[in-house]
């Protein structure tokens, strides 16, 4: 079947000529382009009729480099974008003006993107074309394709510049409401105007891809600051986090258990003594040898005594019987009462950890006040008793990591949200997160 | 799809119909308005110059919506505030009527739909007006006066001579797009989505200098 139709010849580029200073304008945007500004002397163009009209003059002192060029070309998800278009607008909170740079990008097939950068902070911008949903509050949400959206600022949005073309008519001094929600890496912008709320949908990316897209030279600036809707580094980490304390402490209470089970919990070594003070002579002695079975593990030494407003000193000293290696403890034991009111402990115990199996004796040095009188006492050996304070102990170390991602991570959305209308400062309530 | 074949009242070429049901069509040789009564062509009227115009689509174009194929037959070009736009009149191979609205590369495709009410004047429809239509919920959310700026090809009613016309987007929260259209009394509803340029598959596209 025939095609009875002409087909429409390519269509071509144009260029204009500046109704005031005679320069080329390279038109990129074909026919969507309404706007142009002629890059020679400022001039703002109605490029919408044949008859190129002047609408503005921009002083040159206001003249601003895109940090990305008019006409660079690059691939993004697969598609060729120009830039051809660029605008600052800037916002002013408590008389500090706030601006940041807009880029038009064109493919005359798929349309037009927007790249928006600030302080280093790069977005890729499309239109939406759902609805989003409002959810009125204290701090009002919107809804999008499923994703929630916080509120984070209303601004009146001044352009400050612009070069280059727009599919829309633009000049400088233009104004418009434009409200933020946020939902990293996600941001959700409506631009009020008298007739209508348009929505766009902008992602945050690291100005290397800007770079790498565009083929620009040197680096991109770093980022100053936290902006919008840049993730939070921590995102998702005290989740994953606590899962793995959960893992952690699950794998401490079956090794716990386990040891609980199997502890030998062996009585060693039981002997009593009599210590007089006030006897002259050597009063150190030696235990008879006795074995440490098992693996290494710990030893408890315990010391009962029946001091009554008495103390004694006990210099201990684990020996192995083979090696000689010696491990020195001292302990001191005192108890007093006065029939009401004690001070003090009449027994003791002490736990020498990871003491490998072998035959050891004691050492056992006795010390005292001659004036004071006798102390009968035992010494109790036992091999390998759990102790449960150091599961609490390294469950508690196990906590402190946890604990430092939360705070960065609430640290972070602290500095975000500092920006925001809803900072500790403006009289809306903090952020609920 | 019957191709009819008749002759120009105006210059004598020949006018091929792509579809039979088509009621208008325009003269490619000297862009008459030719208006099919029975089985005589008359001329109406005459299409101005066109303004320059940077959509992809051109008659002749072909695609598929989902998978049903379509040929694009016709267009009707509106200017307004911010530039023109195309209508681009499309013609299923079932033999359906669709729209391809291009709006400065923002594609949506639509079809008309009964209203099953009456729909309100075209001044009652302020933005955040709430509609349903098929179970989906509409919110209004801009008026536009648009100019007729012309037509071409084929169009399934008569369409030409028209000045200012009053249209009302509808949105949905799922995505869906609806236009109340005031060219006509009653005024016509058409209801679809935004199509994304790639899915329709698109040839016969025209070319760009500097992209190819």
């Amino acid at each position: 079947m025939g095609s009875p139709n002409i087909p429409l010849p390519t269509v071509k580029t144009r260029s204009l000529s500046c109704p005031n200073c005679g320069g080329t304008i390279q038109i990129r945007g074909f026919a969507h382009s309404l706007t142009a500004v002629c890059q020679n002397c400022l001039s703002v163009l109605d490029t919408s009729t044949p008859e190129v009209s002047i609408i503005q003059q921009i002083e040159a002192k206001l003249r601003r480099t895109p940090k990305v060029p008019l006409g660079s070309r690059g691939k993004l998800e697969g598609t060729t974008y120009e830039v051809i278009g660029f605008q600052t607008r800037g916002i002013s909170v408590e008389g500090v003006l706030y601006e940041w740079d807009e880029y038009v990008i064109f493919n005359p097939y798929k349309g037009f993107l927007y790249i928006t950068e600030y302080q280093g902070h790069w977005n890729i911008v499309r239109p939406v074309r759902a609805l989003p949903q409002y959810q009125e509050g204290s701090k009002p949400k919107v809804i999008h394709d499923g994703r929630t959206y916080k509120h984070f600022q209303n601004a009146t949005a001044r352009t400050e510049f612009v070069l280059g073309e727009f599919p829309w008519r633009l000049k400088v001094g233009e104004e418009i409401k434009s409200d933020d929600y946020t939902s990293p890496p996600y941001v959700l912008s409506a631009e009020t105007t008298a007739d209508e709320v348009t929505w766009s949908l902008g992602e945050y990316v690291g100005g290397d891809l800007i770079w790498r897209t565009f083929q620009l030279k040197d680096k991109p600036p770093s980022p100053v600051g936290t902006y919008v809707n840049q993730p939070n580094p921590n995102a998702g980490k005290p989740s994953g986090a606590f899962r793995l304390l959960m893992l952690f402490l699950a794998g401490l209470l079956v090794l716990t258990a386990f040891f609980l089970v199997t502890a030998r919990r062996e009585n060693v070594f039981n002997e009593r003594h009599h210590f007089a003070p006030a006897d002259l002579g050597e009063k150190s002695f030696v235990t008879p040898i006795f074995e440490l079975k098992g693996r290494t593990s710990n030893v408890v030494v315990e010391t009962k005594t029946d001091a009554m407003n008495n103390w004694i000193s006990l210099g201990y000293a684990l020996i192995n019987a083979d090696t000689g290696t010696a491990l020195n403890f001292a302990r001191e034991i005192s108890f007093y009462s006065d029939g009401s009111d004690t001070e003090g402990n009449r027994n003791d115990s002490t736990t020498i950890p990871s003491v490998p199996p072998g035959r050891y004796y004691l050492l056992v040095d006795p010390e005292g006040d001659a004036k004071l009188g006798s102390i009968e006492y035992d010494i109790i050996v036992r091999r390998d008793v759990p102790n449960v304070a150091f599961f609490l102990l390294a469950a508690f170390a196990l906590l402190i990591p946890p604990l430092v991602i939360v705070w960065r991570t609430y640290h972070f959305e602290q500095v975000r949200w500092r920006e925001s209308d809803y900072s500790s400062g403006s009289s809306s309530s903090g952020d609920d997160d | 799809m019957s191709q009819r074949v008749a002759n120009c009242p105006n210059c004598g070429a020949p006018i091929n119909f792509r579809w039979s049901a088509a009621v208008q069509t325009t003269c490619e040789y000297c862009h008459s308005i030719l208006v099919r009564t029975d089985l005589d062509l008359t001329k109406v009227g005459e299409v101005a110059e066109l303004p320059p115009n940077s959509s992809p689509i051109q008659i002749g174009t072909e695609g598929l919506y989902g998978n049903k194929a379509f040929t694009v037959i016709g267009r009707i070009i509106y200017d307004w505030e911010q530039g023109s736009w195309n209508e681009w009149h499309l013609m299923f191979n079932d033999g359906a009527s669709g729209w391809l609205s291009d709006a400065q590369l923002e594609f949506d495709l639509s079809f008309t739909a009964d209203p099953g009410m009456a729909l309100p004047e075209a001044g009652s429809a302020q933005p955040g007006t709430p509609f349903e239509f098929n179970g989906t919920q509409y919110w209004a959310t801009v008026q536009t006066l648009a100019h007729y700026r012309g037509v071409e090809g084929e169009l399934p009613f008569e369409f030409w001579d028209k000045s200012d016309v009053v249209f009302v987007d509808l949105r949905s929260r799922t995505g869906k797009f609806g236009t109340i259209d005031y060219s006509d009394t009653p005024p016509l509803l058409f209801l679809g989505e935004p199509v994304d340029f790639e899915k329709l598959k698109l040839k016969n596209l025209r070319e760009f200098e500097g992209w190819v």
